[in-house]
């Protein structure tokens, strides 16, 4: 090839750039404006104050529980999807569905399923209060539910990512040396998807923190117990914009350092 | 007829488009693709601007939502009001007089929390009208300068509200102060739960609630499918919901009422045309006259 060749080859055709160029604006001006109307000058105060204090750490607390119990509910299933490849189409198909509706669906639906469900006359949630004396909605407990129901696709995707992608060979090897398949597993499997694993938290724990529509509709809203910071910010922006601004601001600092902490590291597509 | 906000293309609108695509699609293939991606575009800009689509653009010029000749001498316009949700079932029943009266206008309904509402007329959502649960909600609009003149064209008192049968023996106030009783409160940066607070307050009762919820529906959805035993919500609901619920009137709440301010708004994003803004004020008066105040009563709202 010639250079002129090899030059137009690395370039794209000028609508291409155009057209990604109103898409970065799209993903990149909201966000913009977000930090252009903050109130700085105040922001010290807003952030401060106990309900945002309070949310806060309901916020991380319920995230990083409920991102630990994607972490052991997922691994296996991402290992169970994998190992899925050889079943018939039915069953594999019925599976991955499982795994993705979550995922597509808006949260708010998810919400009402999990009412449906665990509410006081839910399918369960009618005998464990008649039972027990449990009820789950309007609880902390009920946040972190509604926080893995939507969280845990991504992270099993993650981790089936890396599973798939990953030599088999190494697995058999250990296998014909005598290896129990625990100890595969536990042994070689698992070390050899820690990256997707991580990346697989990571989005898990930042999807978890933002929760808010199954939240706010399977776990209410009651400050320190049920009130997240994103539903603290919705419910700000109905008196107090300049609170709710703040609110955002500070989950926007979160996320931004979420992923500057895993920056070239275990983000998927990112360069290693 | 009543569109759900946020609805845009009518069956008139997509058979345009269709009939529009068969015509180009007998050009050259380049030509044919260019343009339906304009036409996709075109379509995506309609559904952008929802009810602000003008009518006359349809190409259908002759269809009665075009003509003028109505009984109230309203041109064709298609306006958007939003209104408190505990007014739910009492708008929908008026904008269906409303438009059987004025066949030319379309109105395009929106519920939500006050507070909520009155933040979005401030940030410029197309709204023609806006109908509050409280004062300081319109105030707000008010204040910055989209509404003049708001009118009180009702009043709501608060009620006890209990899931059918009762389960829990709810029997007054005092109830809300049991911390063993799943209770749900309206948050207080909405009309209801401010007058909730206001009411408690009064009568010093300190409560334990569950749940503060972001509006008035979604305290009553908490109590019809029996996730809690208890709430206060407005006089008007509990009548709304009869058969999945039950009311407990209480003597103290006929002291904390809530009024309900209307107004047009004076500065719409993009219904701006005379039609709208004359439609927009004739809806007003329609709310604030004798029909508006009968179908309002019959919801059980008191008057101003």
């Amino acid at each position: 090839m010639t250079r002129a060749a090899v030059r137009s080859a690395g370039r794209l055709a000028w609508p291409v750039v155009a057209i990604a160029v109103v898409a970065i604006a799209v993903l990149v001006l909201p966000l913009v404006a977000l930090v252009a109307r903050a109130p700085w000058a105040e922001l010290p105060e807003l952030l401060a104050s106990s309900a945002v204090l309070e949310a806060l750490v309901l916020s991380f607390g319920t995230a990083i529980l409920a991102t630990l119990l994607c972490l052991v509910l997922g691994i296996p299933l991402a290992a169970l999807v994998a190992h899925a490849e050889a079943w018939p189409t039915l069953p594999r198909r019925l599976l991955r569905a499982a795994v993705t509706v979550p995922l597509v669906l808006p949260p708010v639906v998810g919400g009402i399923a999990l009412l449906m469900l665990l509410g006081r006359r839910g399918l369960i949630g009618e005998w464990l209060d008649r039972a027990f004396g449990i009820t789950v909605p309007f609880t902390t407990g009920a946040v972190v539910l509604a926080q893995v129901f939507v969280a845990l696709p991504f992270l099993v995707f993650a981790v089936e990512g890396a599973l798939r992608s990953s030599d088999r060979r190494t697995e058999a090897a250990a296998a014909t040396l005598g290896a129990s398949r625990w100890q595969v597993f536990r042994h070689v499997t698992l070390p050899i998807v820690a990256p997707g694993v991580a990346a697989g938290g990571v989005l898990c724990f930042t999807r978890a923190l933002g929760e808010f529509g199954a939240t706010i509709t399977f776990a209410g809203s009651l400050p320190g117990t049920t009130r997240t910071l994103p539903i603290a910010s919705y419910l700000a922006m109905q008196t107090d914009p300049d609170e709710a601004v703040a609110l955002a601001l500070l989950l926007l600092a979160v996320s931004i350092a979420v992923l500057l902490t895993l920056r070239d590291r275990w983000l998927p597509g990112a360069t290693a | 007829m009543i569109r759900g906000f946020g609805a845009s293309l009518r069956p008139r609108d997509i058979r345009a488009a269709r009939s529009a695509r068969a015509a180009r699609s007998a050009r050259a293939s380049r030509a044919s693709r260019d343009s339906a991606l304009l036409g996709a575009a075109a379509c995506l800009a309609v559904a952008l601007t929802g009810c602000a689509a003008p009518t006359a653009a349809d190409g259908d010029a002759g269809g009665p939502a075009a003509s003028g000749d109505t009984s109230a001498n309203l041109a064709s316009a298609e306006i958007t009001v939003l209104a408190a949700a505990s007014l739910t079932e009492a708008f929908d029943e008026l904008v269906t007089r409303f438009e059987a009266a004025n066949p030319a206008v379309e109105v395009t309904l929106g519920y939500g929390g006050s507070g909520a509402l009155a933040t979005q007329v401030v940030e410029g959502a197309p709204a023609d009208v806006f109908a509050s649960a409280a004062e300081p909600p319109m105030q707000q609009v008010v204040d910055a300068g989209d509404a003049l003149d708001p009118v009180v064209f009702a009043t709501n008192t608060l009620e006890l509200v209990v899931p059918a049968g009762n389960a829990a023996g709810v029997s007054g106030l005092d109830d809300l102060a049991n911390p063993d009783l799943r209770i749900a409160l309206c948050d207080e940066s909405v009309p209801c739960g401010a007058a909730s607070a206001k009411l408690l307050a009064n009568e010093g009762v300190v409560a334990a609630p569950d749940t503060l919820e972001s509006d008035v529906k979604a305290v009553l959805t908490k109590v019809s499918l029996g996730e809690v035993d208890t709430a206060l919500v407005y006089r008007t609901d509990v009548e709304a919901a009869e058969g999945d619920v039950e009311g407990i009137e209480i003597a103290a709440a006929a002291k904390v009422v809530n009024r309900y301010p209307i107004a047009a708004i004076t500065t719409p994003g993009t219904n701006d045309g005379a039609a709208e803004a004359r439609a927009a004020a004739a809806f007003v008066a329609f709310v604030t006259g004798d029909e508006g105040r009968e179908t309002l009563d019959a919801f059980g709202f008191g008057a101003p």
